[in-house]
Formats: C-alpha cells, structure tokens, sequence
C-alpha cells in the first residue's frame, strides 16, 4: 500500500517512518483530526482494565512482555515456553486401569472430586450425591445415610482431582476402584487419569446414586474397562490429538458435543475389540458407546489435562493451566503460580433446561471439564460446533463470534485443532490471564447443568463464563513472586 | 522422478490436502502432487500411482505424506517447498473478515494494527499511567491527553520512553502536530522548517499560529506535558524532542516553551539545545533570560517574540531587538474606549481559557506595574472537575464576563479565543452575546468598558480565523494580533501607556 500523501513543504525527515498509525485509548474524538490528516487509528473499545482497579492494572503493565525489562522479558519468556509446551503435546491412550493401582498417592480411602478444594461441609448437593453413590459402588457403608455419616465424620479423604494428574467431569467423584483411562504424553512428561464416561441421564456425575447407577458402575469395571483395556493393548495407543483434531472438523468442540469423536473412538476400537472380546460383551461395549455422546468427553478431558500440566510451573508464565468448578466455587491455576488455586463463587450457567426445569433448580457450575477449554476446545473451539450453537444464543454467528472473542485472550493458536467455519484457524490456545484482565473478556466453558439436589441428575446445558476474580488474583501472586514494585 | 516428504503427527482433513495438491501441481516442472494421511489404504494408493517412496513408505498412518511426480530433483524440491509452505500458510489463515471484535486492550489492538507507532491515551487520569506503560512496552510512542496523573508515574514513564528512545508527550499538554498531523488541540498550521518543543500546550498553539501568519511553517510541534521540567522529571522528553529536531534535516530552527525550569533541569535541556548545533529559541515564560544567553540560546520574553525570532532566523534574518508596537489603528481604537472609563474604573479582568495565555497575560501586566489586575485561567483543574474545558464549553467564562462587567472597577476584560482542532466549533458565536450583554450592562450604568483580545488560530484552522475575527469585531471586541499585544494593550488603556516598551 503507497504511503499517503502528505504536504512536506519543509522537507521533513518524518518522525514516524511510513506515517502515523496510532492507536486511541479513550475519548473517540481524538481520532478524528489524525485520521483526518492521514494517520490510520484504530478506536479502542477501551475501559478501565481488572474491573477498575487501579493498581492492578499498573501491575498487569509491569507484567506486560518487555524485551527491555528484567519483569517483562522473563514473563515474556516463559509464556512462549508455556505454548511451545502445549503445541508440542502428544497426549496418547496408552492404557486403561484401575485408578489405586496407577494414580500415584491415591489412598485406600481417598475420594477425589471436582474442582479446587473443598470439604464435605461446603460440598453442594450432585458432588454430596455422587460422594455417596462411591461410597456404596467401594462398599465401604451399606446405605446412603451410612454413607452421609462416614463422609461427614471424616472417615473418607477428600481432595481435588488435579491434585493427582486426575480430571473428572461434573462432580468429578474417583474413588480407588474405578477404572481409569491413563493418557501420557510423552513430549511433555506428563501423565494424566479420567475416569470413563458413565452415560446420559441418571448418572453418578451428576449425583445420582440409584442401584441403576451402581450396577452400571460395577459392570463398567468389570466389563467395559477390561474389554476396552484389552482391544487397546492389541492396537496400540490411541493419538487423541489426531482424534481431536477430526472431531473438530466434523462438528465437535470435544466438551459438550463429541459425538463425532465418539464415533471416531468406536470406529477405531471395534476391530480389536471384536477380536480380543466375546462377541455379546463386545456389542454391548460398542452399544454402550453408541447410547453416550459423550464417552469422548473423558478422553479429550484427560488429553488436555495431560497437555496443560506439561505447561504448568514455568516461573513468570501467565498461561492459565487449570480452571475448574467444584459446584460452589471455580479455581483457577496459573503456570506461573504453582499449585494454589484462585478462587470465586461459582456461577449459575446461562443455558436451556429440559422441560420442567429452569434455572432456579440449577446448581453452579460444576466440573473438571473446563480444563478442555484451558487446552483450547470447548467454549473456546464453539466455532466448531454451530450444531450446539443454542447453549449461547441460537445462531451459528455467535459461535464463531465466540471464538474470535477467545482468540483476543489467548496466545497462540493451535494448527493441529482446523476450525472449518475459520478458514482452518487454529483453536485458541494459551489463556493469558492479562489479556482476561485486561480486556474484561472472560473465557467461555460450555457446560452441562446439574439440579442443585442430589440424585436427581442433569437438567440442562449451556455456558457460563469464568469470574475475573480468579484471574486478577493469580496476577496479584505472580506480582509477588516476581517482586514487581508495587 | 518422485519425491516424498512425511510430516510426521499432522493431521488434516482431506479436502484440504486436495486443495493444496492441486496448488503444488501448478509448481513448473511438476506432472502430478498428492497429499495424504499415510494410512496403509492411501499408501497403497499412493504406490500404485507411482508416487511413493522410500520415505513415504515409511510414514505411518498419524503421518501426513507429500508426493510429488517432478522432472527433475530440483523441481521436486521446489514443489515440496510449496506443499510446506501451502500447509503453514493455511493453517496460519485468519478468521474470514467481518464482524471482528473491537480490540478492548492495547494488546489486542496492536496486533489488529501492524506495526502500530503512537498510543492516544485520554482515559481518566487513573489509568492512564498503565495504558501509557503497556503502549511503550510494546515500542509505541505516546500521547496522553489525561490529566492527574500522578508526576512519580509521569517521571517512570519518561525514564523508559527515554531509555526505549521513545517519546511520551503530555500528560496535561495536548497538543502536538507531528509529520503534519495534529494531536489533541493543535491548529492547521503549514509545514514549514520550525521546529517547536513545549511544556505548555495553549503556548505552543500561539507560536505556531504566529509563525503560520508570519509566512512560514513548523516541521514538528512537539508538547511535552505541563510537569516535564518539574525537576522530578528532569525535562526528560524536551531533551529528547530537542534532539530529535536536532537530527532532522527539515528543521532549522528550534523554538522551546515553558514555565521557568528549575536551574540543575534548565542546565540539562539548555546543554542540548547547545549541542543541537541549531539556532534555539526560548521563551521560559518569565525566567531570567541570563542562563539562556550563556548556553548560546536566544531568550524570548514573549510568545510572540518567540515565533517572530524563529521566522527571523528561519529567514536567514537578524532578530529584532524591540517587541513590536501596537498597530496605531488598534490604540486609537482603544483610546476611544477608554476616554469612557469612569473614576475607579482601573482594572483588567483576564478570562482565559490557555494557561500558558493567561499566564503571559499576567506578567505582561504585572511588568506594566501599578495596580492589581486579576488573571484567570479557566482551564485549569480546579474548574475543569466535571466539567468540559473552557475551549469547548463557553458558559463559565460568559457567566464572568457577565460578573466583571457589573463590577464597577472593571476596565478591561481581557480574553484569549483559541480556535483549531479539539476546540468549540465556533467560540466567537458562543462569546460574542456575553460580549455584547457585558458591554450593554456597563453602558446602562454609564460606564466604558473595553473588551480586549486576540484568536489564536489559523486561516486553515475549521472554525475560519477571518469569521471568527470579524464575529468578535462586531461585537466591539479590540482585536490584538497576539495574545502579548492584547495583554499591552489592555494595561495601556488602564493608564499605563506603555504598549510597546516592555524590554525585549
């Protein structure tokens, strides 16, 4: 494009080469006598950064990149290693097992949950529900009033599933004998355990706790889990990112929708399956899949907890590696924090409900299964998935307008995971929680909705979005990490 | 002959791999290209076309495989470049244009404008200092309209734009015109071989108002905010415009404009404009024009003889010694005026909308002696809370025209009428009825009163310099070419006639 014309009577050297190209940070008028002289100035929809507060938005300047600036220059530094880490990424199913014999620390009597941490006492009614319901799959009390008693009198130990390189969707319930789906991820270390999806309606994960929900737990250890085990041993691992990456273009974001890559997953194992199974335990592992959409869910969870932990702990990174709901509040890990958890009150979802429920039944939002969008699906990758696109609002333009608002907060894009309805962009990937703060633009998780009371299940879907808070607060820790003057 | 290229763990939808086949099929010297998912169905395909090779039988099915059939090995390479490149450059495509969010953050926003240079910041003073900080960390220069920023904050920001070779102008100064291009409240002056480096916003509009109506031009305007010689600061960014003008071949002569600087901070500035090797001129309103001298700088006591010194030296002219006089027309005029006053009638009003205006107004008043005239500047802070500027809302200053003019020691009200970018669209219009009222008031009570006052603007300027002129005219304003003529004139018609024989 030629440069615009400009009067140089004086024979000027300019002092900006190629002219003026300012941005406007404020009132609009500013804009107008520059850009009426040539200069190009593109009009910020600018207001107050981290909600107003002032001082933390200095400090969201000092932590801006700088390769001048020791502050800057590390932060900027680590970030990139941060993304490096999660492009690279290789999560891979190696196996399927029981959770006490492979998730490192988990006790005899350990129930890992959803979410940052909580107490019996704070837990709310699905993630109660689904604590009894494991409580009686492990036999450690006989009725579900036992099962309060013991929970509450401290005969069982809680701790989050992220604690132990776990994810689980909704409540998020792991207890030691449930199988696990165990994906590695060889380029980065690391390690990373989901329990298997156990279906739609009444289900543990949502708080149910019927005999009905037992039994299927029980065959799924005894039946699907080893059958499953087995056709993986005879094919070998399973790339999901290459699964992932086909779902993405056949209509799954790969958290609320991912009945393609179920599909893709069954097509797969089938084969071997076939061949290492009887035949009537086979069809009903493959009509087991066939009846629950959402198998793949557990497996893109564990894929992209398994390629966010790989990005985790890098000193200065702003990379935000966890977020997840416990029904009460939602916590937010930064690589750059370690391990502690910022938190806020967990929202009730923006969705559709089934019919004879509404939002007053809703419980907060609730699960593990935000670490999808951490990794960059999810709500982030809804320009994917215009088939679910009625969670936000109805039209297929919304979902792409989503994804190009996640772009603006992340840091990179992800070329592996195409977005057709994008011209093949990639998905957005790296959450830096600056440019949340900064730009007041929250990350989107589209979510499943749980009744507020136990037992009672699933009553709808939609999105909600991560609060603020928990992001300005791993900002404030990172500040006093790195020292920033205040 | 056929070569092969494997990415190993990539994966792709095949209608994608088929668009780019067909592009690199185009590369010259290549008769047939494929790109496949190295599953074994599609390897087999691939061997039975001929296009398979070592490599690619190598690749396993996770593996994207690029086949191409090419004359010779250098175009097989060059087609496997493509297919490379092809693949990067769509997986790097960008969302499909329309309905792209409005950038909230600095951040995004330079990414949205390629090598953005310059950052407008007219946030609230608060935030202003983080705006300016994200924007020259990302290399961008500054302007910040805001005011209240804090002068710790102000001296941080300079002290890194200073090390980043960067230029933060303001806050509380919003003016500049830089390449031609005017920022904040700046008036359509021509281009031209003065350069101007200020402290004080209404002050530089003056002399480059005065340059453009003596026939020359400026090349830069740079305003360097009110607190930049505040010894915190240390004059920082006048340095640094000083030696940008310095490194200019269009700029000639260089015209600096301030509040008296303390002496360690005009010391620093005054060493620059020394090594700049150019002719400086400067007006520290009111300073002792001796440290000026001794750096080899010519001191200005007006604005006004600041500009007219610039257009001597940019002429290649001797500098005049002597202020010029009040045009005799002009001094008739007010003398006319003045033979109304009444006994007591001995003060000038000044209502001012230019800080650095009213200031001038001041100590031309005060060297011109004897009694207590009030100045006021409008513009500042402690009117301006809630309120628009007095440049863009007249109703402040016509409500004190109003108030003096019932005053009977009132004489002259004397005003400033600045036109240009950023100002109301037509200030004579909004002036001229508390003008003509005021006059009407003091004539009801048999009183003279004589309305004094000068525009500072340009004929290009959008609200017209001759309209605005001939609006004020009419409502019996005496019109002073420059802001120190109007202040001379206003002491002389209170009895100290001395118009123009302040020391030069």
């Amino acid at each position: 494009m030629p440069a615009p014309k400009r009067k140089t009577s004086g024979g000027s050297a300019p002092l900006f080469d190629g002219g003026i190209r300012a941005l406007n940070i404020g009132v609009a008028e500013f804009a107008l006598s520059p850009r009426a002289h040539g200069a190009s100035v593109l009009e910020l929809d600018w207001r107050p950064p981290a909600g107003g507060d002032r001082d933390l938005g200095l400090l969201l300047a000092r932590l801006e990149d700088d390769p001048d600036d020791p502050i800057g220059s590390r932060v900027a530094a680590a970030n990139k290693q941060a993304i490096e880490r999660i492009l690279a990424a290789k999560p891979m199913l190696v196996d399927i097992g029981r959770a006490a014999d492979n998730v490192k620390g988990l006790g005899p009597r350990h129930l890992l949950h959803a979410g940052p941490p909580i107490a019996w006492a704070r837990m709310c009614g699905p993630m109660r529900g689904a604590v009894i319901g494991a409580i009686l799959y492990e036999g450690w009390a006989d009725t579900p009033d036992a099962a309060d008693r013991l929970a509450a009198g401290g005969g069982v130990t809680f701790a989050p599933c992220h604690h132990f390189g776990a994810v689980g969707p909704m409540a998020g319930i792991l207890s030691p004998s449930m199988p696990v789906f165990i994906v590695e991820n060889a380029p980065g270390g690391t390690r990373a355990f989901a329990i298997l999806n156990d279906g739609m309606g009444k289900v543990l994960r949502f708080g149910a706790y019927s005999q009905e929900v037992l039994d299927r737990l029980r065959w799924m250890n005894e039946s699907l889990a080893p059958a499953l085990a087995r056709a993986l041993r005879s094919r070998g691992p399973v790339d999901l990112k290459n699964l992932t990456a086909q779902a993405l273009q056949m209509g799954d974001e790969c958290h609320n929708r991912n009945v393609a890559a179920t599909s893709l997953f069954a097509r797969l194992i089938a084969p071997s399956l076939v061949r290492t199974t009887p035949a009537d335990v086979a069809a009903r592992v493959l009509e087991f899949l066939e009846a629950n959409n959402h198998f793949y869910l557990n497996l893109s969870m564990a894929a992209s907890k398994a390629t966010m932990d790989a990005a985790h702990g890098i000193e200065g990174s702003t990379v935000v590696t966890a977020m997840a709901r416990n029904g009460v509040e939602v916590g937010v890990r930064m690589s750059g924090t370690g391990d502690a958890w910022f938190t806020a009150p967990a929202p009730i979802p923006d969705g559709l409900y089934f019919p004879g429920y509404g939002p007053a039944d809703a419980n907060p939002d609730l699960g593990d299964s935000a670490i999808t969008e951490t990794a960059g699906l999810g709500g982030l990758a809804m320009a994917a998935a215009p088939a679910i696109v009625r969670f936000i609002g109805g039209a297929a333009e919304e979902a792409i307008a989503t994804t190009k608002r996640m772009y603006t907060i992340t840091l990179a894009r992800n070329n592996d995971f195409g977005i057709p309805a994008l011209g093949f962009a990639g998905t957005p990937t790296g959450i830096d929680a600056r440019r949340v703060v900064d730009s007041g633009v929250q990350p989107v998780f589209n979510t499943g909705i749980a009744h507020r009371e136990a037992g009672v299940g699933q009553i709808g879907a939609g999105i909600a979005k991560a609060p603020l808070a928990c992001f300005a607060g791993a900002l404030r820790e990172l500040g006093r990490r790195l020292k920033v003057p205040a | 002959m056929t070569c092969c290229l494997v990415r190993p763990d990539t994966y792709r939808d095949s209608v994608e791999l088929m668009r780019v086949a067909a592009l690199v099929e185009k590369v010259r010297g290549v008769s047939r290209a494929a790109l496949m998912m190295a599953t074994p169905a599609n390897r087999e395909l691939l061997s039975g076309a001929g296009l398979l090779d070592a490599t690619g039988a190598a690749a396993g099915p996770n593996d994207l495989v690029v086949a191409v059939a090419a004359v010779d090995r250098a175009a097989g390479e060059r087609a496997l470049a493509e297919a490379a490149r092809l693949l990067d450059e769509q997986a790097a495509v960008s969302a499909p244009a329309g309905d792209k969010p409005v950038p909230r953050s600095i951040a995004e926003a330079a990414s949205e404008l390629p090598r953005a240079n310059l950052a407008i910041i007219s946030t609230p003073g608060a935030y202003a200092t983080a705006e300016a900080l994200k924007a020259l960390k990302r290399g961008l220069h500054v302007f910040i309209f805001s005011d209240n920023v804090p002068v710790a904050d102000e001296a941080e920001l300079k002290r890194l734009a200073a090390k980043k070779k960067l230029l933060v102008m303001g806050p509380d100064c919003g003016t500049a015109i830089l390449d031609g291009v005017p920022l904040g409240f700046a008036n359509a002056v021509r281009r031209g071989s003065i350069g101007l480096v200020g402290a004080s916003g209404t002050g530089l509009q003056e002399i480059s108002c005065l340059i453009d109506r003596l026939g020359e031009g400026c090349s830069q305007v740079i305003g360097v905010g009110g607190h930049d010689l505040d010894e915190r600061v240390g004059g920082l960014m006048m340095q640094a415009g000083i030696e940008r003008l310095a490194a200019d071949p269009g700029t000639r002569v260089i015209v600096l404009v301030s509040k008296p600087p303390a002496p360690a901070v005009a010391r620093r500035v005054l060493d620059v404009a020394r090594k700049s090797g150019k002719p400086v001129v400067v007006n520290f309103l009111g300073g002792d024009p001796a440290a000026i001298l001794g750096a080899g700088a010519i001191p200005a006591a007006t604005l006004e003889d600041a500009a007219r010194a610039a257009v001597a030296l940019a002429r290649g002219k001797r500098v005049a010694a002597a202020p010029l006089a009040v045009a005799p027309k002009l001094a008739a005029a007010g003398r006319a005026k003045a033979r109304r006053f009444r006994k007591g009638q001995s003060l000038v009003r000044g209502l001012y909308s230019g800080g650095t205006l009213c200031q001038e107004a001041a100590l031309i008043l005060e060297e011109a002696g004897g009694q207590k005239h009030t100045t006021v500047d409008l513009g500042d802070d402690e009117f301006t809370v809630g309120r628009p500027h007095p440049m863009i809302d007249f109703r402040l200053r016509n409500e004190r025209i109003l108030a003096a003019a019932e005053d009977p020691a009132t004489a002259v009200i004397l005003l400033d009428v600045v036109l240009g970018y950023g100002a109301h669209a037509d200030p004579a219009g909004a002036l001229a009825p508390a003008i003509e009222a005021a006059t009407k008031a003091a004539a009801k009570r048999r009183r003279g009163l004589a309305i004094v006052a000068s525009v500072c603007g340009t004929p290009a300027d959008p609200q017209g310099l001759a309209r605005q002129e001939t609006r004020l005219a009419a409502a019996g304003v005496l019109l002073a070419p420059s802001n120190a003529q109007a202040a001379r004139l206003a002491a002389s018609l209170v009895g100290h006639r001395r118009p123009a024989q302040t020391k030069g």
